[in-house]
């Protein structure tokens, strides 16, 4: 017995090890060019997260079989900071300064990527964070390829209100920085379009939470006031599921009460019974079923890669394959991988998005992107129903929000400034 | 169709023999029309339906509600199967003749049907299918548009949900139809719907404001939450005495609001105590009974949860047909599965660190580390897709209060399950050997009682009480790695407030917990309640230390 138990752990510790330590990738005889990987692979937000880790040595690989950059191979060095926000830090300083890696590719939540930030500034590297925030941040090291809220947010509520006529609006959102922050910022766009206070609803869960009973009934009542309703969503993660279990269980429909969440993508619907959901919208910059030569390749080559056809793409993995492209071209442009030269090379550089157009720096470290509203289908896919006519550029610091809406933030020389006031003229307004 | 038809008969008994023929002549002549007309649909003039029906598959959106529209317009009932297809997501265009035709899902292909005659079709590979796409306004535009068609509809049912479709869509041009269904109908529940629909729609118009106060009338006897927002729209707008008829219509409706907001929320309490009551029973015999503290406990939940997972994935694959009954084979399973880990755990960790709690909350935190990357590695640490047999989805109503299929069945499930073990600890002799371990390790032994087997035995119940619980859960909550940790510290509080070592005690927390809750939530918010309940909980410890129902008598002190 004694002996079984012993094995027994020790399989199962050594499975545990195998997946949380580095991948590394293939063993380095010649010098190569290595590219870090931060992204949890265990704990809460292993399950977003281990799929940008897939993504990133899907496109590491690709850039090797077409040489690789500078004449040298590219090495993924992947660690693992297990959804642990000060470990963020650690394994970050870890990466760039034992592994020397000239770049890093990670990071989802907003706290964790608040906790690396001052380790990419003392130690000048490179960070690419592929997933869509809050804004109200634009710093040197960084590059912000997921959207802005005015890439996602903003016109999602324009479609809600042109399109559908709402009146009246929910903002429901997981307890924390970014749907605190970007329910400010629609709050504050909302009353700009002339919404009056009692029309708008706002409240907050803990994370994971899994009773929606009450909330939904909420939402059922404070419908019933003869305007036209709908839910903002910035519901996190695995909370989501519950949440839309119960919004069909009580018969809310799309016709009736539309919801459009900023966090619900492919992946979080692969997991869920889409019968009941069909209708309700999700705000992207890029959807698996855009009909694009360049994302049917993208597709084809991630499912060849994970090995699996019924893995999805989102939009997050769409942030990766841009930002790292865009870090390819500045490479090669400034003909180094040393930061400063990345950094001033890297504005201006334009790489194809896989809806069909081009994607580009912009001077405050953000992207152009085209957004996208789509409902949920049968299948688990998203279908477009709307979309911006041109490319919308990030906007760092919202225009709708008190302190932030006279900064802007242009990393090009001579200005070199993150939170530029432009009615005091003085870099370092308020704000980080 | 018969007894309705009598009953108007009886009831107009008391008249002039004319007028009661008049009568059954009235009542019969709609059905009479219906059937001529369902005998008139020969082919030719089904075919001139197709120009129109096909015409869905082309163009936006907007194109597409406009054939939505001209087809509702035709007034022919031959379209809805067509429509309510479109609605549903089912309406595909042929690419080879651009023909539109309906596709069911059958296995693994789609089986084609006409969408006017209703005849089967050749089938034709998925390629060769175009997908016809909608959106929320044009299923809106459906929904009234199929409304609108089966008012006169011979089913009962169909009446039902069209009466329904037209009082969400208030539309004014929807009254002289009404008028004529309401004449017509013999189901006085339907009859009821299609006058409260006629109301909303009186409400949208520009008919005399009289009328419009009768209509106020009827939807303040409705009392729901649609006629308070139908209400509530006319109060904002409409002129003074109208107002006044909106205003004490909406109070009255408030009122009686206030009340099933009561009942609602004592509702979702004792549904959310059910949940409670489940994620700790088994941590009531672990923890309460034995005294260990087992952080690993949300981790046989979780491993309950993906038995069932695993379960439902060879049902889809070799008995897709039984798939409803999935769930009575998960639990057995999840109970075997669950309850054999929790015996390896309590032999391989546990029992050598027997009475040092300290080092068993950490071992077993440890241990739930390990089962969950197992988890992670082995299934990926996506979400897994758990399907809801037919009986636990959807819900029914109670006067206002919706209760939805899942969580009356969880409640019943919880109930049943804590039964069933409040008799296995009473009145079986493992029972009686584990609440004599419990009491007195060493009595116990020198009686003969084998101690070690008693104690492995004992977690391995609670572990897989904690399994079958998963069973449970994987229907209100995603599947996960994570799935457990959520619930581990509300089990712990639970089994603390209610007393440690006390079943019962552990049944009244959860119930007492999930309803405070409750009526906390919508005063407080979420994050706020649960806060304020942590907080109340911690006081009432400092208070009564032993929890609601403190173990009394001569149990030896660890």
């Amino acid at each position: 017995m004694t002996r079984f138990s012993r094995n027994f752990f020790a399989g199962m510790a050594l499975s545990g090890l195998m997946a949380s330590t580095a991948v590394t990738g293939a063993f380095a005889q010649e010098e190569t060019i290595k590219v870090g990987i931060l992204h949890s692979l265990s704990g809460t937000m292993a399950i977003s997260e281990t799929t940008l880790k897939d993504v990133m040595l899907m496109l590491i690989e690709e850039q090797n079989k077409k040489g690789g950059l500078l004449g040298k191979k590219l090495e993924a060095v992947v660690v693992d900071p297990a959804s642990d926000w000060p470990l963020f830090a650690e394994k970050a300083r870890e990466l760039i300064e034992v592994n020397k890696v000239s770049a890093v590719f990670g990071c989802w939540t907003s706290v964790s990527r608040k906790s690396v930030l001052p380790v990419f500034e003392e130690l000048n590297s490179l960070l690419f964070y592929p997933v869509q925030y809050e804004g109200e941040e634009s710093q040197r090291n960084v590059f912000y390829t997921g959207a802005a809220p005015n890439q996602q947010a903003i016109p999602a509520v324009d479609y809600l209100m042109n399109e559908e006529g709402v009146e009246r609006w929910v903002l429901a959102g997981t307890d924390y920085v970014y749907p605190r922050t970007t329910n400010k910022i629609l709050e504050a766009y909302l009353k700009a379009k002339g919404v009056a206070e009692e029309d708008i609803l706002i409240n907050y869960t803990p994370f994971g939470h899994s009773d929606w009973q009450t909330i939904v009934s909420d939402i059922k009542a404070f419908g019933s006031a003869g305007k036209k309703t709908a839910v903002v969503s910035t519901i996190n993660g695995d909370a989501n599921v519950p949440f839309y279990k119960e919004l069909g269980n009580a018969g809310i429909k799309a016709e009736d009460i539309p919801v459009v969440a900023f966090s619900v993508g492919e992946e979080e619907l692969a997991g869920l019974d889409t019968g009941p959901l069909v209708g309700h919208l999700a705000a992207w910059n890029y959807f698996q079923s855009v009909d694009t030569p360049i994302n049917a390749e993208f597709i084809e080559t991630w499912k060849a890669y994970i090995g699996d056809d019924k893995r999805v793409t989102n939009d997050p993995m769409e942030a990766h394959f841009i930002g790292f492209n865009m870090w390819v071209k500045a490479v090669e442009k400034a003909g180094t991988t040393e930061a400063d030269a990345v950094i001033d090379a890297i504005i201006g550089v334009a790489v194809p998005n896989l809806t069909g157009g081009y994607s580009a720096m912009m001077p405050n470290h953000h992207i152009t992107k085209p957004v996208l509203i789509g409902e949920i289908q049968e299948d688990g896919q998203f279908e477009t129903v709307w979309e911006t006519s041109g490319l919308v550029v990030g906007d760092a610091w919202s225009d709708y929000l008190d302190g932030s809406k006279d900064l802007i933030a242009d990393w090009r020389k001579p200005m070199s400034c993150g939170n530029f006031n432009t009615v005091t003229g003085k870099c370092g307004g308020s704000g980080s | 169709m018969k007894p309705p038809v009598n009953a108007s008969v009886n009831a107009h008994a008391q008249r002039s023999l004319p007028a009661l023929l008049l009568a059954l002549l009235l009542a019969l002549l709609p059905l009479a029309l219906l059937s001529s007309a369902a005998s008139a649909q020969d082919a030719p003039a089904l075919e001139s339906l197709r120009p129109l029906v096909d015409a869905l598959g082309k163009g936006s959106f907007t194109d597409t509600e406009k054939q939505v529209t001209a087809l509702a317009a035709t007034g022919d009932p031959a379209v809805v199967p067509a429509l309510e297809a479109l609605g549903n997501g089912d309406l595909y265009l042929r690419k080879a003749d651009g023909a539109v035709v309906i596709g069911k899902r059958a296995g693994s292909g789609l089986a084609l049907t006409d969408p006017l005659t209703g005849e089967a079709l050749e089938p034709v590979a998925a390629s060769g299918l175009d997908k016809i796409r909608v959106n929320n306004r044009l299923r809106r535009t459906i929904r009234n548009a199929v409304g609108g068609l089966t008012l006169r509809a011979a089913d009962t049912r169909v009446r039902r949900q069209a009466a329904e479709a037209i009082f969400k869509a208030q539309d004014a041009e929807a009254i002289e139809a009404l008028d004529d269904a309401i004449a017509a109908e013999t189901d006085a529940g339907v009859a009821k719907l299609m006058r409260e629909a006629r109301a909303a729609a009186v409400l949208a118009s520009d008919l005399p404001t009289d009328e419009k106060i009768a209509a106020i009338d009827t939807l303040a006897e409705r009392g729901d939450r649609d006629a308070l927002s139908m209400i509530t729209a006319v109060q904002n707008s409409g002129a003074t005495e109208l107002q006044e008829a909106a205003g004490a219509a909406l109070a009255r409706i408030q009122k009686l609001q206030a009340v099933w907001d009561m009942a609602r929320n004592v509702w979702f309490g004792l549904s959310l105590g059910s949940v409670l009551l489940l994620a700790a029973i088994g941590l009531a015999i672990t923890f309460g009974v034995m005294g260990v503290i087992n952080m690993a406990h949300g981790e046989m939940v979780m491993l309950g949860a993906y038995t069932t997972f695993m379960v439902q994935n060879l049902f889809r694959l070799h008995a897709p047909h039984l798939f409803d009954y999935s769930l009575l084979v998960a639990l057995p399973a999840a109970f075997l599965v669950a309850g054999l880990v929790g015996v390896a755990i309590e032999r391989g960790v546990i029992r050598f660190l027997h009475n040092r709690p300290l080092e068993t909350l950490l071992a077993t935190w440890g241990v739930s580390l390990i089962l969950q990357q197992t988890v992670r590695s082995i299934f990926g640490p996506t979400n897994q897709e758990v399907g809801n047999p037919a009986f636990m989805s959807g819900a029914f109503e109670i006067g206002q209060l919706t209760i939805t299929y899942n969580r009356l069945w969880i409640l019943v499930f919880a109930l049943t399950v804590f039964a069933a073990l409040l008799i296995a600890m009473k009145f079986t002799r493992f029972g009686l050997n584990v609440r004599a371990v419990t009491q007195n390790r060493r009595m116990a032994a020198s009686m003969g009682i084998r101690t070690p087997l008693v104690d492995a035995l004992t977690f391995g119940l609670g572990s897989g009480i904690a399994g079958i619980a998963g069973v449970a859960l994987s229907q209100i909550d995603n599947v996960s790695p994570n799935l457990g940790q959520s619930y581990i510290i509300d089990s712990f509080m639970v089994v603390v407030f209610g007393g440690v070592g006390n079943l019962w005690g552990t049944l009244v927390a959860a119930m007492s917990l999930g309803v405070a809750n409750k009526f906390l939530e919508p005063v407080a918010g979420a994050v706020l309640a649960k806060i304020l309940v942590l907080v109340f909980i911690i006081l009432f410890i400092q208070k009564r230390p032993r929890g609601l129902f403190a173990l009394k008598g001569r149990a030896v002190e660890a």
